[in-house]
């Protein structure tokens, strides 16, 4: 299994704050990558930066051998990785159908091609119901699957989600899962996801990395780094180290 | 800010344009040289707040030295003429491209360096003031003391040279009008329409979905310009004067937008419904005051800006899409979701 | 050589005016973050203001000053309360658009009352000069330069040492955070407001000494103050004062140099090369 994209070495620091420190990893083809730990530990930052949307002052990106530092965010689009943001930007004045088309209008110049494309997307995220409703009218989890949507429509290689249960209750939680399960399985689309919520974490990572303070603290299995006392100790702090949490 | 208007024409919404269009149409068979005179500069002013309308309502980007592009084409399409015996049809094609430039500086210097919002409108008010004191030292074209192309009698119509009657100009702008509204309907299906409203609503996500958010407010600006400047040649050939005081006044600026404000920015209808507002609305304040008796230079443009205000306070969206509401022509879905 | 001291002096003087009205515009940009395109609209309000007063009841614009920074601050305080502070979370081109309304209000209500002729205070020292060695000044700019310098003297104590001063400062800010502490945010932007028009209309009557009242003045002022305040830096009041100088002074110098039609020219130009290097001014914080 060939690495998709890579991440060596990569640094940012905020006029003193070590945002990010010689954080390295990298996520295979066609496998699902967890990035958690606690906040602050700088795993949007670390999206920022892979994204584009952040400059890094030290470190390499690559996405199939490919350079990406000093790429604009939508150069890095045009490379094969689409992100998510933490708080959703959906285009609010514009149809759920519209939100979509905008992405796939990135690989399809033709208008018609983009919206067949845009309409087979939100069929995939479930949400074709809604698919002519303004996007500022729809609920939360509804939104989330917007901006996923839009990421997906732009035909990436890695989908990068930052948060995209947060507010979700866990019926949403599920269906999300289901969704972005499918995805994976159905296209061979490989995601790395920051996540809060455990039982997405768990139920979708291949593999997991742990971010505290900026460092990478762990990697590994999920059922693995859910032990490891580092982990713990950076979650629940250090007296709560010894043995594992059952 | 809605778009107020569907993907589909309804079948309303397509016969009130077809009785508009042929209303417009017939005009000059029964107005008189007064009303035709109010008409064209109605449509004068609904063709130039179209064409701001494309930077403003579909890219999002604040000018308010609009006119600019006005009078630097009223100026090379004039100065074409009467110098060099170059007609309006061919001389049009310069001050386009001129005037596409003139946006093209003003665009690369603000987005280049990250200049928003306000600081962008200061930036397009500054060339425009700018340009206007420089015209007024430029003896070449007259300076201060004005600009003039031969006035030719208005009895017979030579529409190569732009000379002819008032109803031959009113339907040069009535093309002009008719032409903008389907250059801005296809522009807004298209792809490039479809970025400018991402870039509008929110830069960031469309740099997300692989927008080069530069390059495409850069289109929209000299676009922009670039279809202004036809409303700048028809000035010079309608008025066959120019002064540099006028031509590139910010005054001259605000009454452009003001169409499209009042109208609704970023609606294809908008800035041709707010024209048509506005001029009678002026014209009766006039007359109004003129009948009075009262010599009160300013009652005009009191009442305009009076409206301006009203407008942005209770109906933000401008009266088009107030107005599409009530006629049943949108076809957006507004409910809640689940 | 002294021709050019007389020059420099002259725009320095006026310059000190103009940083006066500039310094308003500072304080309302700076803390409310409403684009006052109104502000030249106010100093034309202040500059007729000192006209009527100088003409019925034949009071010096010097001692008017106050009364009519009196009477601006009511309508800055009114305007900002009852119409604009609906518009601070606005997106910005409603703000713009509904200032650049009121300015035409303001600017044609004024063209009505007062008609389209050049008004003037007519002040007795109106032609005098002081000699300063080999230099002569006009008394007006003078004095007018004096009680500029004097109304922000006491604007940098205020919101230095006064409490509502420092309370507006905190706003200015951090808006979430001077509401968590109990602070009456609409009533210190109101404040503020008013401060910032009450700045312009004193600017506005001091102007009246020097120069010929008319209200097409009035687009001039509000881009004046503006390019002023960008020079000078947003947010800073040492800034706007020596952004108010330096326009000024190039001003005169350009109006000398070149023809005095173009004086302003080199103003605009000096804002687009600010706006393209410099955005933040010469002593302002990036925003």
């Amino acid at each position: 299994m060939s690495d998709l994209l890579s991440v060596e070495a990569l640094s940012k620091r905020f006029r003193g704050l070590r945002a990010v420190h010689e954080v390295s990893f990298s996520v295979p083809e066609h496998r699902i990558v967890g990035l958690i730990g606690p906040n602050g530990a700088g795993k949007t930052t670390t999206f920022n930066l892979i994204a584009g949307a952040l400059a890094p002052d030290a470190g390499r990106v690559q996405l199939a051998g490919r350079d990406l530092v000093g790429l604009r965010p939508d150069q890095v689009c045009a490379a094969g990785i689409a992100r998510t943001f933490q708080l959703v930007k959906p285009f609010a004045e514009l149809t759920v159908e519209d939100n979509v088309l905008v992405g796939a209008l990135h690989r399809r110049r033709r208008v018609a091609d983009a919206r067949a494309h845009a309409r087979a997307v939100i069929e995939r995220v479930e949400l074709g119901p809604l698919a002519r409703r303004r996007a500022a009218s729809l609920t939360l989890p509804d939104r989330k699957r917007l901006e996923l949507a839009k990421a997906l429509a732009t035909e990436p290689r890695i989908l990068l989600l930052d948060e995209v249960m947060a507010g979700l209750r866990p019926t949403e939680t599920d269906r999300m899962v289901g969704v972005l399960r499918a995805l994976n399985r159905d296209t061979g689309m490989a995601i790395l996801l920051i996540e809060h919520v455990m039982r997405a974490v768990m139920a979708l990572s291949d593999h997991v990395i742990v971010l505290d303070q900026g460092e990478k603290i762990s990697e590994g299995a999920p059922a693995d780094v859910v032990r490891d006392p580092r982990v713990i100790a950076c979650y629940l702090g250090p007296d709560h180290v010894p043995g594992a949490v059952a | 800010m809605s778009l107020g208007w569907p993907a589909e024409l309804p079948r309303r919404g397509a016969v009130l344009l077809g009785l508009a269009g042929a209303l417009l149409l017939a005009v000059p068979a029964f107005a008189d040289a007064y009303l035709l005179s109010v008409l064209t500069l109605v449509l004068w002013l609904a063709y130039a707040g179209q064409a701001w309308n494309v930077m403003m309502g579909f890219a999002g980007q604040l000018s308010l030295g609009h006119t600019l592009y006005v009078g630097l084409a009223a100026y090379v399409s004039g100065v074409l003429f009467v110098s060099f015996g170059i007609g309006p049809w061919l001389g049009v094609w310069l001050a386009i491209v001129i005037a596409a430039i003139a946006g093209g500086c003003i665009g690369a210097l603000g987005f280049r360096f990250g200049i928003r919002g306000v600081y962008f409108a200061l930036l397009t008010i500054a060339f425009a003031e700018f340009t206007r004191i420089a015209f007024d030292h430029f003896a070449w074209v007259g300076g201060s003391a004005g600009f003039f192309l031969p006035v030719a009698q208005r009895t017979t119509n030579d529409l190569l040279d732009l000379r002819g009657t008032p109803t031959m100009f009113y339907y040069v702008i009535l093309a002009l009008t008719a032409g903008a509204l389907v250059v801005c309907r296809a522009l807004l299906k298209s792809r490039l329409g479809y970025y400018w409203l991402a870039i509008r609503e929110d830069q960031e996500a469309a740099q997300a979905v692989g927008i080069d958010v530069f390059r495409y407010k850069l289109l929209a600006v000299v676009i922009s310009a670039g279809l202004t400047a036809p409303a700048g040649v028809f000035y010079a050939f309608f008025y066959n004067n120019m002064y540099p005081e006028q031509m590139f006044a910010i005054t001259r600026s605000i009454e452009i937008i003001l169409g499209a404000i009042v109208g609704g920015i970023g609606t294809l209808f908008g800035p041709v419904l707010g024209a048509f507002i506005l001029t009678p609305l002026g014209e009766l304040v006039t007359a109004a005051v003129d009948r009075a008796g009262v010599n009160v230079p300013g009652a005009k443009q009191l009442v305009y800006g009076g409206l301006m205000v009203l407008i942005v306070v209770f109906l933000p969206d401008g009266i088009w899409p107030w107005l599409a509401r009530r006629l049943g022509l949108d076809g957006a879905d507004r409910g809640p979701s689940s | 050589m002294a021709v050019y001291l007389n020059i420099v002096a002259s725009g320095l003087l006026t310059g000190l005016v103009y940083g006066l009205a500039a310094l308003g515009l500072s304080v309302i940009f700076g803390v409310v973050r409403v684009v006052n395109f109104a502000h030249g609209e106010m100093m034309v309000i202040g500059m007729y203001g000192a006209v009527v007063l100088a003409g019925w009841p034949g009071l010096d614009p010097l001692l008017a000053a106050p009364l009519i920074a009196a009477f601006l601050f009511a309508i800055g305080y009114v305007l900002q309360r009852g119409l604009i502070n609906a518009f601070i979370a606005r997106p910005e081109h409603m703000q713009f658009i509904l200032l650049v309304g009121v300015a035409l209000m303001i600017v044609n209500g004024l063209l009505m009352i007062f008609g389209p002729d050049a008004r003037s205070t007519n002040v007795e020292y109106g032609f005098e000069t002081f000699e300063v060695g080999a230099l002569l000044l006009d008394k007006a700019r003078v004095y007018a330069a004096g009680a500029a310098l004097l109304t922000t003297a006491v604007l940098f104590a205020f919101f230095r040492y006064s409490r509502p001063g420092k309370a507006i400062r905190a706003c200015a800010d951090n808006q979430l955070g001077a509401r968590v502490v109990g602070l009456d945010v609409e009533g210190l932007y109101a404040l503020t407001f008013g401060l910032g028009a009450a700045c312009v209309g004193i600017a506005g009557c001091l102007m009246a000494l020097v120069v010929d009242v008319r209200s097409q003045l009035a687009p001039e002022y509000t881009l004046l103050s503006f390019i002023i305040v960008i020079i000078g830096g947003l947010g800073s009041l040492a800034g706007a004062l020596l952004g108010g100088v330096l326009i000024g002074i190039s001003e005169a110098l350009a109006g000398f140099f070149l023809l005095p039609s173009m004086k302003s020219m080199f103003s605009y130009a000096l804002l687009i090369l600010v706006l393209v290097l410099r955005p933040q001014g010469l002593l302002g914080k990036r925003a």
